[in-house]
């Protein structure tokens, strides 16, 4: 079977910057948008007496966004092109919304971060670029939309591009690749095709780039981590003793005949087969949901971690990590959350909170004793049992959890795991 | 032996979706429609738990106003994969005076379903209801969650999601409240015809197409079926040839005039289409809310 390509970009942009024009400008160009959605856009367009399509509106969703006339939530957009199929995760760019902003870009190969022309860098800029480089997103676009509105001028598109390139000097992560490109959403112009009126921009469309993102610049190179979801057991005459151990290879690669130990029991074995439905394979790699079988009879449940003898994970009983609090009701210290990492769950206890970042001035720090709704910081928190695990700049995939209220069971909470005394 | 696993990230995540809900829920269903989308669960499902069984029974809503065609593969599908079915009828509770039929020219059963499938919950006690819709096929999909959490109404609270980070799918409930699972949330329709195609899924005649009697109103093709589709006298009835790109009831999807008699036939006209499944579906048109609005209630 051919594999399918599949590219997840989020995007970021103060209200009204154009972010839904632009996406609607996407899906118009590529003709991804089908005849009747678009009559529907071009009705209601007559409808509220514009003289121009309002492509903004083939993502706003839900009735209270149409009320409103703002974004919401995160919604997302599916479109494809010959060679790939694209999903945006369209999140909202108010202050209130950074946990939406999170929720989109922690699924998302790339980010797109859109600025407007008239206003450059502002505010809000910092912080969709600090979440970004905090998330560890590997591709950065920022589009510099609305450069009809500046008449389309080289030395306004450079400006903003300095200004940038200032701030991006502060990022933590520094190997993220900043690609600039001056477009006009609503005109069109370098979003698909390349324009007359920005002839002396001699880089990609903004279309033209994503096609051309390779995989393997976007993923890191990482160990491998199967963590077991479920145990098969079929107890059917002629699978009476098979065993299997299913769940989605994070992480590097597998192969038949690997050493592996089994955590956090630390029971070692080897790797028996690898079974995708009814065929048997040598190797897998990562994103696979693979059952596999070991040579030994030992005992594995939900939860356990398969690793390689020679790639074993940091283990601690408490751990230091970012979060970002996603709750109406703060987090302080000494309450308790259920902590789930992948599909492992376990009672934990906030030891405390370290320190708030400052999300506008660069991850800032600031003491203080509780984090609210839309607060990112530092705590200390402590497990009911040691976990195994990896910090979130060694596999993205692996170094993360939530933290979910036990009252309410709402995920109130996400953490990148950042324990550097654990480095072993 | 075959060499390296050759990775589908949209089957991938399927699967994933699939087992967490076998380990997270005690009591989950497949909500089964009859369609592609619920025939490409259960067969996404098949491969989550090979070699042992689907470890969950399915449910079918049945309006009264379904295809034969459907209902025939359906019973056919459930004894081939040995599974447990459970059909209510939506029928049974217009019979007991539960809910009022609509009546006139564009009386559909699809908002009725919502009572019969709450009641089917409550019933069974299901925790967990697995279903086939995709956030491509219309605007209020678009923000729905892998695992939407419902009240004991049944109810979304579009306002109040909870988030969902990385893969981490949070199935904590209280007592009386439920999840709805969408496993194949991020497919669009055109890579279900093409996983279907690839993975030589059978599905039922009707989406190939065929000779059948029907009638025009409103642009749209209608199935001409005197018992279950109002019609008035001067909707005349002939014969074409059509398939149907999505299957509810009669009374609430249309047809499209086809040729595509094979799948690789459909597949191609799909790419080519510039119109879109939900524009063949009669009761999304009823207005711009019109999903959002079924959803709250409680709808899939
Ligand atoms: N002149 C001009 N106006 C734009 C452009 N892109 C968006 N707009 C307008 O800016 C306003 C806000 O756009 P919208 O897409 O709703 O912004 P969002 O809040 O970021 O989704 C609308 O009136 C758009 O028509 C552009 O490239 N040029």
């Amino acid at each position: 079977m051919k594999k399918n390509k599949v590219l997840k970009i989020s995007t970021a942009g103060s209200v009204d910057d154009g972010k839904s024009t632009l996406i609607g400008r996407i899906l118009y160009d590529t003709k991804s948008l089908k005849r009747d959605a678009l009559e529907a856009i071009k009705k209601n367009s007559e409808q509220k007496g514009y003289d121009y399509l309002d492509l903004a509106l083939a993502t706003d969703g839900l009735v209270a966004e149409r009320e409103q006339g703002i974004t919401i939530d995160v919604a997302h957009i599916y479109f494809s092109t010959p060679n790939r199929s694209y999903i945006i995760a369209d999140t909202p760019g108010h202050k209130e919304y950074t946990r939406n902003m999170i929720t989109g870009a922690s699924s998302s190969d790339i980010a797109v971060i859109l600025i407007d022309a008239r206003k450059g860098v502002v505010e809000q800029t910092k912080r969709h670029f600090f979440i970004n480089n905090l998330l560890r997103i590997n591709e950065l676009i920022v589009a510099v939309n609305k450069m009809d509105l500046v008449d389309y001028k080289e030395t306004r598109f450079n400006a903003i591009v300095e200004d940038f390139k200032k701030l991006a000097q502060a990022g933590s992560y520094k190997e993220q690749l900043i690609t600039f490109i001056p477009i006009s959403a609503l005109h069109g112009d370098n979003v698909v095709a390349s324009s007359e009126n920005l002839s002396w921009y001699s880089g990609k469309t903004l279309m033209q780039h994503l096609e051309n993102i390779q995989f393997e610049d976007i993923h890191q190179n990482t160990q491998a981590r199967f963590q077991v979801q479920t145990v098969i057991r079929p107890k059917t005459e002629n699978f009476h003793d098979f065993r299997g151990y299913a769940g989605k290879l994070k992480g590097g690669e597998l192969s038949v005949g690997d050493k592996v130990v089994v955590l956090p029991s630390k029971m070692k074995s080897t790797i028996k087969t690898i079974e995708f439905y009814d065929k048997k394979y040598t190797k897998a790699s990562i994103g696979s949901s693979i059952t596999i079988t070991l040579e030994d009879d030992i005992n594995v449940s939900r939860g356990d971690l398969i690793v390689k003898e020679n790639q074993l994970p940091h283990e601690a009983k408490e751990i230091k990590a970012i979060i970002c609090w996603m709750d109406s009701t703060p987090l302080i210290s000494s309450t308790i959350y259920q902590f789930q990492y992948g599909v492992k769950s376990v009672k934990s206890k906030i030891k405390s909170i370290d320190s708030k970042i400052d999300t506008d001035r660069m991850g800032k720090e600031q003491e203080t004793n509780e984090l609210q709704l839309n607060n990112l910081g530092w705590a200390t928190i402590q497990l009911a049992k040691p976990l195994h695990f990896d910090n979130y700049d060694e596999n993205k995939d692996s170094g993360a959890f939530i933290l979910i209220d036990t009252k309410t069971n709402n995920t109130a909470g996400v953490g990148f795991i950042q324990h550097k005394e654990s480095l072993n | 032996m075959n060499d390296i696993v050759i990775n589908n990230p949209l089957e991938d995540e399927a699967i994933y979706i699939f087992r967490e809900v076998a380990a997270q829920f005690e009591k989950p269903a497949i909500l089964f429609s009859g369609g592609k989308d619920s025939i490409t669960l259960v067969h996404l499902a098949k491969k989550a738990f090979y070699p042992a069984k689907i470890p969950f029974p399915l449910v079918h809503i049945d309006t009264g106003h379904n295809f034969p065609e459907t209902i025939a593969f359906r019973d056919n599908l459930v004894k081939e994969f040995g599974l447990e079915l459970h059909v209510h009828y939506v029928q049974d509770n217009i019979d007991a005076g539960h809910v009022k039929e609509e009546q006139g020219k564009y009386a559909s059963r699809n908002q009725l379903q919502t009572q019969t499938l709450l009641q089917a919950i409550e019933e069974h006690g299901f925790d967990a209801c697995i279903g086939g819709a995709r956030r491509d096929e219309e605007k209020a999909r678009a923000k729905e969650r892998i695992f939407s959490v419902r009240d004991d109404f049944g109810q979304w609270d579009e306002k109040n999601q909870r988030p969902e980070v990385f893969d981490m799918l949070n199935g904590r409930i209280a007592y009386g409240q439920n999840v709805r699972v969408f496993p194949i949330s991020n497919w669009t329709e055109l890579d279900v015809w093409t996983y279907i195609q690839n993975e030589e899924i059978e599905i039922p005649s009707i989406y190939f197409a065929h000779k059948r009697n029907v009638f025009e109103r409103d642009g749209l093709i209608w199935t001409a079926n005197d018992d279950v589709v109002y019609r008035e006298k001067d909707e005349i009835v002939t014969e074409k040839t059509v398939r149907f790109r999505t299957v509810g009831d009669m009374s609430c999807t249309a047809a499209v005039e086809s040729l595509a008699f094979s799948i690789e036939e459909v597949v191609k006209e799909i790419r080519q289409s510039d119109l879109s499944e939900r524009g063949a579906r009669i009761d999304d048109m009823r207005s711009e809310a019109a999903m959002e609005t079924r959803k709250q209630e409680g709808y899939f």
